[in-house]
């Protein structure tokens, strides 16, 4: 949980409007929280200034544990725990393990991805995020723009209309995640007592 | 340019009518949030009784045992490993779409990707029971399971093709449902962002896990699904392959041949081709998605029947060139007088299997058949029947009549738990389908929306336009100046 924030937002309707105003926004030197859209948009990573995501190497790493656990288990068994004598055939029995092998490489690097993957972004059930505009995962590409005590809100918000943005209000808001249910408005603890 | 990408106008939309982003959640979203129609729940309360009828004879078969199949001595492997090969082979073709035609770039997946990857698991599903139940004492399953245990320990026996499956098929099962789950996710935010009930925004709202569309995220997403869909490609290729392995690396005649693994991979996808037309086909029509699968998608899913229907011929052939010039008389008598005899016990489906397999999608190469609807609907329905008797001519006529003429069995039928069995599996398939398309958006919401600019037949129509100013420019500025 990073806390609270303020927050100038605005929604865009349309991707190619939002591009530009991405580029605008931050060569005026703000600060963009994040951008949320309905679908992947190819590029705008990079025009946020988003670094590459890591992920495949972590998947890459998974499958190497994939094979050498499936490979020593299965040596460590046919070899010295318990010698099975198959039709005279060699106890290290390479090509007929391969099958397993491979099928262990590709579970661990699957499953291994996919919980990496819920770990970075933060994803389970019963998890609660603020969520900035109700049809960001309907029609809206929805930008916020993170504001310090110095930021002056109103000019930011004009920058944005300026920009192409429909809508453009402001919110304050927690950044992390909590426990939470979508069906009940509910009130963070340290809200109720003051944080 | 408003328009970001470009695609030739050549190719027919992959999304008809004037949608706009917000047009498409509506449409696909809109059946989950609406009560189900009477057809639905005729459906889904036939599918519950014949799962229950299944659910009868599966008890009956762990209560009295195996006896209660009309399996013998000689034929071991009937009908219920008929039925786990052909179920298997249907679980292909959910993984080819939204794996194999990810990575080669093919639009036309998204429109089909959500519910062929869903069949892809209630099939895979439904395999699974047959070899389990089919242990007898199915409370020793887990026996399967390499797990340190009080007998040694004893371990499973790494070399065994059957062994091989049990990682195949569980592999294929979990790394399919990651895949279709973590596709699901974004998908279901928008069905939790939509939903005005208490109890939707609470189940939808957990389904979701939260999911926001921020940015960083979908870049995680994106990377996620191309590697999962990397690692599903050589599994699903590996899957079937082992499975073929079952038999090809016995010495039964018949079935000790190299060419099975790419001949059962091919029937695997044309069989889980035909069944996703099947599927897609009262889909589309049922919950009015005629916009989203088009009569372009029905097409290029039935050139894939035909070509894979055709690779599955000259594998038979191929296989029964190869039985007469190996010159093994064992070989040789399984090809000809098990199978290719019509007038052996077993001839008849043989030449069904042909037909049904190699003769029929050839219908294909006609591009008015191709996008006929009853055609497709019915040749789906003839390809299904033909694969499950290839399954079935492999098994039944390579077992019947053994190396010992007094142990040949006479004529099999399956007994009424049997059928029960695999009538069972119907309505668990069925069942849990019902389920998904009332309850999930059956048509990858966010993924049509990725593709709409390039390939909705509205922003086709602006492209068209913009290109004729194009040309006119290019005509006056370029050809004008030159005369």
């Amino acid at each position: 949980m990073a806390g609270i924030k303020k927050f100038v937002v605005g929604s865009f309707t349309d991707e190619a409007v939002l591009f530009p105003a991405v580029k605008n926004v931050r060569k005026a030197g703000y600060k963009i929280h994040d951008v949320y859209t309905p679908f992947p948009i190819h590029g705008l990573d990079h025009a946020m200034g988003i670094r590459e995501t890591s992920l495949h190497t972590a998947g890459f790493i998974y499958a190497i544990c994939g094979t050498t656990t499936a490979l020593g288990f299965m040596s460590w068994v046919f070899t010295k725990d318990w010698p099975l004598n198959i039709g005279g055939k060699p106890h290290f029995a390479l090509p007929a393990w391969i099958p397993i092998t491979f099928e262990l490489t590709v579970l661990f690097s699957a499953v291994g991805m996919v919980l990496t993957f819920c770990y970075l972004c933060n994803l389970a059930p019963f998890v609660k995020k603020h969520h900035f505009h109700p049809r960001a995962t309907d029609d809206q590409f929805v930008m916020a723009i993170e504001c310090t005590d110095k930021t002056n809100d109103a000019e930011v918000q004009s920058f944005l209309q300026n920009a192409g943005a429909q809508e453009v209000n402001v919110q304050v808001a927690e950044t992390g995640w909590w426990i939470g249910r979508y069906d009940k408005e509910q009130k963070l603890y340290r809200d109720e007592i003051g944080y | 340019m408003s328009l970001l990408k470009y695609e030739s106008q050549q190719r027919e939309p992959l999304v008809d009518g004037n949608k706009d982003y917000h047009q498409v959640t509506e449409d696909i979203i809109s059946p989950i949030e609406m009560k189900p129609s009477r057809l639905w729940y005729i459906g889904f309360w036939i599918s519950v009784g014949l799962l229950l009828f299944g659910v009868y004879s599966v008890y009956r078969e762990v209560t009295y045992g195996i006896g209660q199949w009309n399996l013998n001595k000689t034929i071991g492997w009937g009908w219920d490993i008929t039925n786990f090969v052909w179920w298997v082979g249907i679980g292909h073709a959910g993984t080819l779409i939204s794996a194999i035609l990810l990575l080669f770039r093919q639009g036309w997946r998204t429109g089909v990707n959500r519910a062929a990857e869903a069949m892809t698991i209630f099939a895979v599903m439904c395999a699974g029971q047959f070899p389990i139940w089919h242990m007898g004492r199915v409370w020793m399953a887990f026996f399967v399971m390499p797990y340190p245990n009080t007998r040694g320990p004893l371990w499973v026996n790494f070399n065994s093709p059957l062994l091989w499956d049990v990682f195949a098929i569980s592999t294929y099962f979990t790394v399919s449902l990651l895949f279709w789950y973590s596709g699901l996710l974004p998908d279901l935010a928008t069905v939790r962002d939509r939903a005005k009930t208490k109890l939707r925004k609470l189940l939808y709202g957990v389904a979701s896990f939260g999911w926001t569309g921020s940015t960083k995220h979908w870049q995680r997403h994106e990377s996620l699904s191309l590697v999962l869909a990397g690692l599903s490609t050589p599994l699903v290729l590996s899957v079937h392959t082992i499975v073929s392995f079952d038999f090809a690396t016995s010495v039964i005649p018949g079935w000790h041949t190299t060419i099975f693994p790419p001949y059962f991979v091919a029937g695997a996808i044309f069989s889980g081709f035909a069944m996703v037309q099947t599927l897609l086909i009262v889909v589309r029509k049922v919950m009015n998605l005629q916009d989203y699968i088009t009569m372009g998608h029905i097409e290029a899913m039935n050139k894939v029947i035909v070509l894979t229907g055709s690779i599955v011929g000259c594998a038979y052939l191929t296989e029964l060139f190869i039985a007469w010039y190996g010159q093994n008389p064992y070989e040789w008598y399984a090809f000809s007088q098990n199978r290719a005899n019509l007038f052996t016990p077993y001839g008849w489906s043989y030449w069904l299997m042909m037909f049904c397999n190699v003769v029929s999608p050839q219908l294909f190469w006609s591009r008015k058949l191709r996008r006929n609807i009853t055609v497709t609907f019915f040749m789906s329905i003839i390809v299904n029947i033909g694969m499950w008797y290839e399954r079935f001519v492999i098994i039944v006529t390579s077992v019947y009549r053994d190396f010992l003429p007094s142990s040949w069995s006479t004529y099999y039928s399956p007994s009424i738990y049997e059928i029960g069995f695999y009538l069972g599996t119907f309505g668990l398939f069925f069942t849990c389908f019902f389920l998904f398309a009332k309850y999930f958006p059956v048509i990858a919401v966010a993924e049509i929306k990725s593709i709409l600019k390039t390939t909705g037949e509205s922003y086709k129509r602006k492209m068209t336009d913009i290109e004729k100013a194009d040309a006119e420019k290019f005509y006056i500025e370029e050809v004008e100046h030159a005369h």
